[in-house]
């Protein structure tokens, strides 16, 4: 659907052909659907390399939880798969349906609400195959869903942002989906007390499926399971989240959970959407200074993400993310590079960087 | 040049002597042993980057320990080279219950977290059958597994943040507080590099709440096979089961015969399934359950009626590994994995591999992630006992490939399987690999000969269990 951020000089449509193309190309920068477009253009002089041309799965038993496919490979396309056995992808991608690739989703390191449930995209993949800056290609990790073999480079690459090697095959773990589902909404009058009844959800035995908060003070609680147990846990989620409550079932939960879905911004905006790792105590600062900043943002995965909405320029917030010793990946609007605030262990990746792309024919980091 | 080491550390947190450094000359893996040139035991971060430092600027090996309870041999020392114990640094630094995390030392034992923890109602996931002795350091280096991995996950599902010295000294802060994190996943690629990318000196874990319940079942069959079987038809049918494990008859009698948990006499093969969560949900899925098992052709099916019931499930299976080895003097443990579906067809392999050598394997194992754990009783005394018994791993671990697996799902490769690297991967694989490592260790000074056939060899020698296994106070599974 989406249009790669500009004409792709390359668009390779086997892994051989990835291959060369790295080995021909000094200055390239591989994407997927172009569904997140700060981090599919490519910087000036360097060459976009379009991944959709790679794509299909490869192997998918529903019995071992498990599928490998080639990167390009559509969200959708792997989500319908999953469905026809009961099965789906449990650190829930955004972007799926506006055409985002597994590759895409690996690289950028994105995952939905549901991830809530069982963890993001890092705890889900088992293998990669990759071309690193130096034209090899290799193969990290298994396809089973246990194995301990190598360096785990498959993690390595779940938010590589495309500059460490071209993802061209993965393989994931895969869960069997809760057969229905239902939401509790707990409206409160301001963020201190909808963040206080998060972390009590956080704390309890509830096998909850995604939490997520819209400040100020609205919290949405989504429990999967048997429909016939929904009645007695919605009334003991209600009476520890308390606030005013709703519950919402069938249609009226699928829309709740399409509405809070990640989204671009509309066309013409000159906003930045950006993800924030935060934790729940960190939130209220936070919170308030993006208000008076003039910013949208929802906190998700119980407390542990802010999706903002930053209205000034990228150089404002990375100061105003170093200040709050925060780090920042934008996700669509104009940063020079993707990653901004006081992100950790920049020793460490230059390091690995240097490893796997020695000639630094992917765009750095910073 | 030792002296320059000996004035960091005080003198009995110094060891030098053949005496001191022989508790420390192998591990879990008995198999293999090497003499340090001596053992430092930091009780800060700045002792370890001093020792590290040192070590680097001297050009000798080193490698970090915890309790010593790899299976792989991978905290075994290197010949002539620094042993840095953290048994010291085992504080819990802080335990947040808003924020579900626990800031921990290396040295911090696995149990003493969740112990910790339970207070919240919260505890930490991860459960390697070594739990009441391993350190989360070692858990760290190795990716340690457990029972409850096809759930939760491994231990680098669990580490979310970590402050590392870097061979060469240098210290990184990985990751953080966040469940989430932005930029490649440096956290995860550190977790399980085996002890080659230095020492994790403060290690910060997620903790899970406390299930609301457990409902337990154990289902006997006559054939082995039919219990592998039955676990495709449990995931087949959608369930998510927190554990699923089996044992082979000789498991079964082995752990009867140690403490008594009243398993099925007449079985050939148990299988033990737990669903965990919300006792609503759970009631419901544990009745289907239920139904599955049914179909599944076992001929006794038990439903634990208490938590009493439910530990004595567990009793004999956690105990099973060493119930086996007071059947033999010695054996070694496997650690492939292979597909679910191919679990029926592994055993039979393995069974008639075992048969054909005139070899005992016993086989106590993770069903639920494929994980087999097949135990080759062999006694060290016999000339070529060993050999063969070794030989037998390696095909076992050969068929594990063969079937689409692993070498191994949760011991590491370590020493023990550093030939098989070559047989799972490609050598372009592990020249990235080797790239990476020289990249964070330029001098091959961390852990060297462990993961990669490379560096010197500790020697191979006879037999017998781990001191402390001998006591009872770990197993190896």
């Amino acid at each position: 659907m989406s249009a790669s951020p500009q004409a792709p000089t390359l668009q390779p449509r086997t892994i051989d052909e990835v291959v060369a193309a790295v080995r021909e190309t000094p200055r390239l920068l591989p994407f997927g659907g172009g569904t997140k477009p700060a981090l599919s253009l490519a910087p000036p002089g360097c060459a976009s390399l379009g991944l959709c041309g790679l794509s299909g799965i490869l192997e998918y038993d529903p019995g071992e939880y498990t599928f490998t496919a080639l990167a390009g490979t559509r969200l959708s396309e792997v989500a319908a798969a999953l469905a026809a056995n009961g099965q789906y992808l449990p650190f829930d991608p955004p972007f799926a349906d506006a055409g985002a690739t597994l590759g895409g989703a690996v690289g950028a390191g994105l995952s939905g609400a549901a991830r809530q449930r069982y963890g993001g995209v890092r705890d889900f993949i088992l293998g990669v195959r990759f071309v690193t800056g130096a034209g090899e290609l290799a193969r990290a990790g298994g396809k089973v869903v246990k194995n301990a073999a190598g360096f785990d480079l498959p993690k390595l690459f779940a938010g590589s942002l495309g500059r460490l090697g071209v993802i061209v095959e993965v393989s994931f773990k895969v869960f069997p989906r809760p057969p229905r589902t239902a939401t509790l909404r707990a409206v409160f009058p301001d963020l201190g007390p909808a963040l206080g009844a998060l972390v009590r959800v956080n704390q309890a035995a509830f096998d909850v499926e995604a939490l997520d908060l819209e400040a100020p003070g609205v919290l949405w609680v989504r429990l999967g399971g048997s429909a016939d147990t929904f009645t007695e846990r919605m009334e003991r989620l209600a009476r520890l989240t308390g606030g005013v409550t709703t519950v919402l079932t069938e249609g009226s939960d699928q829309a709740a959970w399409e509405r809070l879905q990640l989204r671009l911004l509309p066309p013409g905006s000159t906003a930045l959407l950006v993800k924030v790792p935060v934790t729940a105590m960190a939130i209220p600062e936070l919170d308030r200074l993006l208000g008076q900043a003039g910013a949208d943002r929802r906190y998700g995965a119980g407390g542990n993400v802010a999706w903002i909405t930053w209205p000034g320029t990228a150089a404002e917030l990375d100061r105003f993310l170093r200040t709050q010793r925060l780090a920042g990946l934008v996700i669509q609007g104009a940063a020079g590079t993707p990653l901004l605030g006081a992100t950790r262990g920049d020793n460490f990746r230059n390091r690995v960087k240097a490893a796997l792309d020695p000639e630094g024919r992917f765009p750095g980091y910073h | 040049m030792l002296a320059s080491l000996a004035k960091i550390f005080p003198p009995d947190r110094f060891l030098a002597s053949a005496a001191g450094t022989a508790p420390f000359e192998c591990d879990g893996l008995t198999a293999f042993h090497a003499r340090p040139l001596a053992v430092v035991m930091p009780e800060t971060r700045e002792e370890v980057v001093a020792a590290v430092k040192w070590c680097w600027e001297n050009r000798v090996p080193f490698v970090a320990r915890g309790s010593g309870t790899s299976l792989s041999g991978g905290s075994v020392p290197v010949a002539g080279g620094i042993v840095i114990a953290l048994n010291r640094m085992n504080r819990i630094l802080r335990l947040d219950p808003v924020q579900r995390i626990a800031v921990v030392e290396p040295g911090a034992i696995n149990t003493a977290v969740s112990q910790a923890a339970a207070r919240h109602r919260l505890y930490y996931a991860p459960d390697p059958s070594s739990q009441t002795i391993c350190t989360i350091g070692g858990n760290v280096a190795f990716n340690a597994g457990g029972a409850h991995c096809l759930k939760y996950g491994m231990t680098s599902n669990h580490v979310i943040g970590l402050t590392v010295v870097l061979p060469d000294g240098e210290v990184a802060e990985l990751g953080g507080e966040s469940l989430e994190s932005v930029g490649p996943d440096l956290t995860g690629v550190y977790v399980g590099n085996e002890g080659l990318f230095g020492v994790a000196v403060e290690i910060t874990l997620r903790l899970l709440p406390m299930p609301e319940t457990y409902r337990t079942l154990l289902a006997a069959y006559d054939r082995l096979e039919a219990a592998g079987d039955a676990v495709g038809k449990v995931v087949a049918a959608g369930f998510l089961p927190g554990a699923m494990e089996i044992m082979d008859r000789l498991a079964i009698e082995a752990a009867e015969a140690a403490v008594h948990p009243g398993y099925p006499r007449d079985a050939t093969a148990i299988l033990i399934v737990e669903l965990e969560g919300e006792k609503a949900g759970v009631d419901v899925e544990f009745a289907r359950l239920n139904e599955v098992i049914r179909g599944t052709g076992a001929h006794d099916i038990r439903i634990a009626r208490d938590n009493d019931e439910r530990l004595l499930f567990w009793k004999g299976r956690k105990s099973a590994f060493s119930a086996v080895g007071r059947l033999s003097p010695d054996y070694i443990v496997q650690d492939g994995v292979v597909p679910r579906g191919k679990l029926g067809e592994a055993l039979r392999e393995i069974e008639r591999m075992g048969r054909e050598r005139g070899i005992r394997v016993a086989n106590v194992f993770h069903a639920g992630d494929g994980n087999l754990h097949p135990l080759i009783l062999y006694d060290g005394r016999q000339h070529g006992a060993l050999e063969a018994a070794e030989s037998l791993a390696g095909d076992i671990l050969r068929l594990c490939l063969r079937l689409g697996g692993s070498i191994t799902g949760e011991h590491g490769v370590g020493l023990e399987k550093r030939a098989f690297m070559a047989e799972m991967f490609a050598p372009a694989d592990l020249a990235v690999m080797q790239r990476l490592r020289r990249a964070l260790d330029p001098r091959a000074l961390s852990n060297p000969g462990k993961m990669f056939p490379d560096g010197s060899a500790p020697a191979l020698t006879a037999h017998g269990m781990h001191p402390l296994e001998k006591a009872g106070v770990i197993s190896r599974e």
